[in-house]
């Protein structure tokens, strides 16, 4: 096998982790070996300057909040998937870590705020991480006790009993209100104020950077692989010396650290932690973002958290039925692409590597076009199902490109459905075709794993 | 005879109302090779079920060495040094050939729950996996995902994994099941190989290999032992030959 160039997709449950060290040893001093690193940085550091308002000499603010709110969301679908993709354990209360650490942090601050603690700004996540760890640990000692879906279902008992604690315990949580905070603490290492977003957004970025690090490192380490190992056969596991509960409880509690980082990061950048920060839609959140993303690589849930904000925060703006495509979407995923997205393009690696990927262009056009057609039309009756109820309620009006289009008319739905069902046959017939060029490209004898 | 090494005394287990294993004393000494042989449903694999702490016994002792070892969990069996392969091949399917064997390595190698180690820098550790890699002739096959290995280089893998603790003694529970004639004659001499100087406990269907590997054999009918003792004793022993090896024979 030829030993490929490490790059951040290579899947992280080491199937080709052993090639990847080697190649790793061989140009250790050298920066092609960090190159998706620093590429990311650099994307993270530029990325807003590339929606910077020159006329009025500000940042977006939107966009800003977007980018942060894709930072911690980043680290917490990473931390989740240590869990999910790497431990084969589906997790429910991952919310719970995260939220914690955010309430921490709203204390810390307070307390940094009155004087009492002084840490400065760049550190906080660091606290809010091993606040998260600390409870990770506590929570751990229940959850490891079992595997599979009894692990799911306790830690989906703990979410609801965690989220419920949180309307009562007030001193704590603060009840229905939340907890709020003043990220301005004045204690900086860099003497930076933080009252601007962008100083904060770089906050995220740095620790975005060094969880990612972090948790990268974990993945090659004997506890990471045995996490692999349990997940793949934990009975296997007993039988060369390993007792999976305690690996079960490990991998957890380092999970619910990086959990915490980003519940940290959170609290800095809204200033106020409620109950929706512990509470389950989060945690089913990190399960999307890891799922479409790609839980079995490492950079999977990074893209997933990526997509799933920009939804979140970008198609909420022009639908109220983001919900709908998010779902849609999940479940089309499920379904064709259980890999993920990443799998999805790792897919095409063993004919990019004999040099047939040129030849699938015209195929993935002739299913293209049919598929966006469909996906129009489907779009089309759901928004105009939305304006025919709440969109009217809301006063709002559906328009087309400027053209506004009458919900009551025939024309729009006839049109929709149209699409919808022209769409969809052609899409499926087209995916008949594009199926056979891929068995035809992928059905070649491999080459032989010996040489 | 030298002081066993594995002892069992009047070990009974019971499923349910049904006893499967009924009052079983077997002693193997070390370094000998010990084929368990005996009809289906005899109890062998629940046998090594209960040797390797799968299972719980309901009565009786279980010894490895000077140790008891009945109550223990089977990683804690499996530190002590008794390692065991499974007749339904069971191996760590996603992860690469390499990574099963070193997974296989890191608990006897000290390495323990370790975090804050990475596995690429840990060069003993690597070049002893690669070594195992060659032993067991599946060089060739190092990245691959071990679930993509055909049958026979799984239970190559499967005895690799069990011997590659380094454990003194070990069971093997049908290495050559379902394997072709010259398949099988690749496993013996593997298990030959890897197992030279340790404690061998096999179960074993085909009797070639029964009775060209074993020193002593024991013979298990419906969950008591029927006989013990050299192979040529055994193959001459009436009440075995009645019990199980009459088909064989005829």
């Amino acid at each position: 096998m030829t030993v490929s160039p490490p790059a951040l997709g290579k899947p992280a449950d080491g199937i080709s982790a052993a090639a990847y060290a080697l190649a790793g040893r061989r140009q250790s001093a050298s920066v092609i070996r960090y190159w998706p690193w620093l590429v990311a940085l650099l994307i993270a550091i530029v990325l807003p300057w590339l929606f910077y308002d020159w006329q009025h000499g500000r940042q977006s603010g939107f966009v800003l909040s977007m980018l942060s709110q894709m930072g911690m969301m980043i680290i917490f679908a990473q931390s989740f998937n240590m869990l999910m993709g790497q431990a084969g354990l589906l997790s429910f209360c991952h919310s719970v870590l995260f939220g914690f650490g955010g309430y921490s942090t709203v204390h810390f601050l307070n307390a940094a705020g009155a004087g009492t603690l002084p840490v400065p700004m760049e550190l906080m996540p660091l606290l809010a991480g091993l606040s998260g760890l600390g409870f990770a640990i506590v929570l751990g000692y229940m959850v490891s006790k079992q595997r599979s879906t009894a692990f799911a279902m306790i830690t989906l008992g703990i979410v609801q009993l965690v989220t419920s604690a949180a309307t009562m315990f007030h001193h704590f949580f603060g009840g229905e209100g939340g907890v709020k905070t003043d990220r301005e603490i004045g204690i900086s290492l860099f003497g930076l104020e933080y009252g601007k977003s962008i100083q904060v957004y770089y906050l995220i970025v740095a620790w975005m950077m060094i969880c990612a690090v972090g948790m990268y490192f974990l993945t090659n380490t004997p506890l990471g692989r045995m996490a692999n190992a349990c997940r793949d056969n934990h009975e296997r596991a007993q039988f060369v010396g390993y007792d999976p509960r305690i690996v079960r409880f490990l991998q957890f509690a380092l999970s619910g650290f990086f959990a915490g980082v980003g519940g940290g990061l959170f609290a800095i950048t809204y200033e106020i932690v409620t109950f929706d920060a512990v509470a389950a839609p989060l945690a089913g959140n990190a399960l999307l973002m890891a799922y479409i993303g790609g839980a079995t690589t490492f950079v999977g849930p990074v893209l997933g958290a990526i997509l799933i904000t920009l939804m979140q925060s970008g198609v909420s703006l022009i639908s109220n039925s983001w919900l709908i495509y998010v779902g849609v979407l999940f479940i089309a995923m499920v379904i064709f692409a259980p890999a993920g997205l990443t799998g999805l393009i790792l897919a095409h690696a063993p004919i990019a590597r004999t040099g047939q990927l040129h030849r699938l262009v015209v195929p993935y056009m002739r299913i293209l076009v049919p598929g966006l057609i469909a996906v129009a039309g489907f779009v089309g009756l759901v928004e105009l199902l939305s304006f025919l109820t709440i969109g009217a309620a809301q006063g709002k009006h559906l328009s087309l490109f400027g053209h506004p289009l009458q919900v009551n008319s025939v024309t729009p739905w006839l049109t929709s459905i149209a699409c919808l069902l022209i769409g969809g046959y052609a899409f499926a017939w087209e995916s008949r075709h594009f199926r056979r060029v891929w068995d035809s490209l992928t059905a070649r004898p491999q080459p032989d794993a010996a040489r | 005879m030298t002081t066993p090494i594995v002892a069992l005394r009047d070990v009974r287990k019971n499923f349910g109302a049904t006893e499967i294993i009924r009052g079983v004393s077997l002693n193997v000494a070390t370094g000998e090779r010990h084929a368990l042989i005996g009809p289906n449903g005899a109890g062998k694999t629940t046998l090594f079920n209960l040797v390797s702490g799968r299972f719980p016994i309901t009565s009786g002792e279980i010894h490895l060495g000077a140790t008891r070892i009945d109550r223990l969990p089977p990683h804690r069996i499996n530190r002590l040094g008794l390692s065991r392969s499974f007749q339904i091949t069971s191996i760590f399917h996603r992860l690469s050939v390499f990574e099963n064997l070193r997974c296989s390595l890191l608990w006897s190698r000290g390495y323990r729950y370790s975090f804050w180690q990475p596995l690429g820098m840990q060069r003993a550790l690597n070049e002893e996996a690669e070594r195992l890699l060659e032993d067991l002739n599946l060089a060739a096959r190092r990245d691959l995902p071990a679930g993509l290995l055909s049958y026979a280089e799984q239970r190559a893998l499967e005895i690799g994994m069990t011997i590659a603790g380094g454990a003194s003694v070990v069971l093997l529970d049908e290495p050559t099941a379902g394997m072709s004639h010259s398949e099988t004659e690749h496993a013996v001499a593997l298990i030959r190989r890897v197992t030279h100087g340790r404690t061998l406990l096999m179960v074993e269907h085909d009797m070639r290999v029964v009775f060209d590997l074993a020193d002593t054999v024991t013979v298990l009918v419906y969950g008591q032992v029927i006989a013990s003792g050299p192979p040529a004793a055994i193959r001459a022993n009436r009440a075995v030959q009645e019990a199980y090896l009459g088909a064989l024979a005829a």
